[in-house]
């Protein structure tokens, strides 16, 4: 599917949220010039062509008392990262995992994934215990808790 | 917040039906009203739990890019360069965290192109390099949080 103008449009006229009102989709295609059918058609097919990753509802999780939250970045042997990384990721309370790439010599770590918590120590535990479980005591990790948050936005479409 | 407001965000998280009356589908699963659930849901916007209540773009597919960036910046220096990083309005989202590289942002921007563009502009106005870390394979992107 290629984007055209009308779906260009639509992704605008809901990246800051979907009308809270009994007929969303309605009000969306007033906005926009098209009808309410054609506006549900067009995201569904984004949402199942990719587009959209998912729709519904995004949490401030500061705010909801998840502030120890830990970035845990490994040094996996190149041939053991995607194995590794499926591992992390289907833990409960990994949110994240990602291959990147190292950049040497200041960081050797090619594997982030994400965890967050609402008390530092016990994050850490849980690391710990994750470590063990999958058996990835031999492989350089560290933690990387976040401290001052600076900024925090979405990015725009236009 | 009650039990109500954490099954919502537990459940909404994961998915929102797309439909001609989608909050009364919703609310049904949840077992309230479909008033309720928009009023529950307005509550929890103005009281600045949630960010939004709408779509996860996919920023490379949508034709941005988009990366995980380091710096590591004297304590000394670290307000003064997070206001001139964040000046720039590609930069997404700002933490400091413990390490010596202890900046780290999120670059979006319209075009994959435009991330070089931006990473050498940050690092004419700070005098520090900047390492660039995009996203080479996902094993999983859940983030979501239960309550």
């Amino acid at each position: 599917m290629v984007l055209n103008e009308s779906d260009s449009r639509l992704i605008a006229a809901i990246q800051d949220g979907l009308p809270l009102s009994a007929r969303p989709w309605a009000e969306v295609g007033e906005r926009i010039g098209m009808d309410e059918g054609e506006v549900i058609r067009r995201v569904k097919a984004l949402q199942e062509q990719g587009y959209i990753k998912r729709f519904g509802l995004v949490v401030r999780h500061h705010e909801l008392g998840y502030n120890a939250n830990a970035m845990v970045v490994w040094d996996v042997p190149d041939e053991r990262v995607a194995e590794v990384g499926e591992a992390l990721g289907r833990q409960r309370c990994v949110t994240l995992c990602y291959q990147r790439p190292r950049r040497l010599p200041h960081w050797p770590y090619n594997l982030f994934c994400m965890i967050h918590g609402k008390d530092r120590q016990r994050v850490l535990d849980y690391i710990d215990q994750v470590t063990e479980e999958l058996g990835l005591q031999e492989i350089p990790r560290e933690v990387l808790f976040s401290g001052r948050r600076f900024k925090q936005r979405g990015a725009k479409y236009r | 917040m009650d039990d109500i407001d954490r099954q919502i965000i537990n459940r909404l998280q994961g998915g929102f039906p797309i439909c001609e009356h989608p909050y009364r589908e919703a609310a049904a699963e949840l077992g309230i009203r479909e008033e309720e659930l928009i009023r529950r849901l307005q509550k929890l916007l103005d009281d600045g739990l949630l960010s939004r209540f709408g779509p996860m773009y996919h920023a490379e597919k949508l034709g941005g890019g988009l990366s995980l960036c380091a710096m590591a910046i004297p304590e000394e220096r670290f307000d003064q360069v997070a206001e001139q990083v964040n000046a720039f309005p590609e930069v997404a989202h700002n933490y400091a965290r413990d390490h010596k590289l202890n900046m780290w942002f999120v670059l979006a921007t319209e075009t994959p192109e435009r991330i070089d563009e931006v990473l050498a502009e940050i690092e004419a106005a700070t005098g520090y390099k900047v390492y660039n870390m995009p996203k080479q394979e996902e094993f999983y992107v859940g983030l979501r949080f239960e309550l």
